[in-house]
């Protein structure tokens, strides 16, 4: 999976032909709507399907469980990347969350720390590179795992290879664990997939534009200074 | 004695009636939000159709609760950006119908996806003489990160209205603005009021089939 990635970050920078009309943050629209295309077919024939199959046969508590108990050992990671970013005392406190979590709740089954009022962050290499000034680079779509940017998807390999999923054994439990984290992620994500295709005129570029977003607002925790385009662009009221 | 209490009744009752019209201009922006969410979430917890899937009942109730409180001119506008000044008045009601008919079945997909999550209402940080605020809400569910919602809100002679909605960092009108430029630069402002249109029925006939 890594040298994949690095392999199309090796691509994506050797194909930088820009042509008329495109978006100067997608540069290589054409390579990313195969690869979207690619994505797509597999979604509707495999992932959607399972995901479905999944969601009608296991009960909302008990996938609440699963996704809880990933969601928890990504804490440790999460913590990390707080610390790497300056903010000891969010890193903090997604340890200590691991630490309730991971004994109190089960083995992250149940989320205690939460209700403990310790919040849960959104963290990961790319907005720590991000935080550290790295620009987004151009717009990639990576197989199987979609939107990303040349600098998210550079972070995406490093999530992984530091994921404590990696080195569980024996192995036929870790390709479980994967494959489970994987139908239960596309489980979670189908009430949004769905509503993308009834908001979107063109899906691909309304996933694009709200990844970006999306991404901004993250390596900002929420609060990314307003854009230009926002404050010369008052709503004129006058209009009728 | 009886002449008193007749004018005291009076002045009380104009008192009253002054004091809720009042209230109801002056109705602060975060009030306004949470009372309607609430009202909202409310309505759609005791409907059993709502639940079990009557989108156009949904859709009744957005129309009465939400939409008086949102201003469609302003988004579409927003939306538009730079193509706005090039609409004719004809194309700009076209535009805003068509844009608020998308966001409306949007939204009703989104709250049908409701399940008993919870809301935190963050303090509004503004000033009484503000005319133009960001109302913070934020979704809450175990396990996961809270989702984000902000409300950017104009102060017009009608109350408080909504003309823009962020739902984690995303804001709907930048979104759009993108969607709606590619579409105009190259099918003209006449092709993105079809491409709205065409992609309104596909979601009515697509719901109709559902039922």
């Amino acid at each position: 999976m890594i040298r994949c990635l690095v392999l199309l970050a090796a691509f994506a920078v050797s194909g930088c032909a820009t042509g008329p009309d495109r978006d100067p943050r997608d540069p290589l629209e054409p390579m990313n709507r195969a690869v979207y295309k690619f994505n797509d077919t597999f979604d509707d024939a495999i992932a959607k399907p399972v995901a479905g199959a999944y969601k009608d046969l296991l009960h909302v508590e008990i996938r609440s469980r699963v996704s809880n108990f990933f969601s928890n050992i990504q804490d440790i990671l999460i913590g990390a990347n707080n610390v790497l970013q300056g903010k000891f005392q969010e890193g903090i406190e997604d340890w200590a969350r691991f630490a309730f979590n991971s004994t109190i709740g089960l083995l992250g089954i149940h989320d205690v720390a939460s209700d403990m009022g310790i919040e849960k962050h959104n963290e990961d290499f790319g907005q720590t590179f991000g935080r550290w000034g790295v620009g987004s680079g151009p717009y990639l779509i990576l197989p199987f795992l979609g939107s990303s940017t040349v600098r998210d998807g550079v972070g995406t390999a490093v999530d992984y290879y530091f994921a404590p999923l990696t080195e569980v054994r024996p192995y036929d439990l870790r390709d479980f664990l994967y494959v489970l984290y994987f139908v239960n992620t596309r489980a979670e994500l189908l009430d949004a997939s769905n509503l993308l295709e009834q908001a979107a005129l063109d899906r691909y570029t309304f996933q694009r534009d709200a990844y970006l977003q999306r991404r901004r607002s993250l390596i900002y925790d929420g609060s990314p200074p307003r854009e230009r385009e926002e404050v010369n662009d008052p709503p004129d009221s006058t209009v009728k | 004695m009886n002449m008193t209490n007749a004018i005291r009744f009076l002045l009380l009752s104009c008192f009253l009636a002054a004091g809720s019209i009042g209230a109801q201009e002056a109705m602060p922006p975060d009030v306004l939000v949470k009372n309607v969410t609430s009202e909202v979430v409310e309505i759609i917890a005791k409907d059993k159709e709502i639940r079990s899937g009557n989108r156009a009942k949904l859709i009744e109730v957005i129309d009465a609760k939400v939409l008086p409180h949102f201003n469609f001119n302003s988004m579409t506008q927003l939306a538009m950006g730079q193509n706005w000044k090039g609409a004719t008045p004809e194309q700009r009601k076209q535009l805003v119908d068509a844009f608020r008919t998308l966001l409306v079945r949007t939204y009703a997909s989104a709250l049908a996806a409701y399940s008993e999550q919870k809301f935190d209402y963050r303090p509004l940080r503004a000033k009484p003489t503000d005319t133009d605020v960001t109302v913070q809400v934020r979704v809450i569910q175990p396990g996961a990160q809270p989702v984000p919602i902000d409300y950017s809100m104009e102060k017009t002679p009608t109350g408080w209205k909504v003309y823009d909605v962020m739902v984690g960092g995303v804001s709907l009108v930048a979104n759009y603005r993108t969607e709606f430029a590619t579409v105009v630069r190259n099918t003209g402002i006449d092709g993105l009021i079809k491409d709205l249109q065409t992609k309104n029925r596909g979601l009515e006939e697509k719901g109709a089939q559902k039922k």
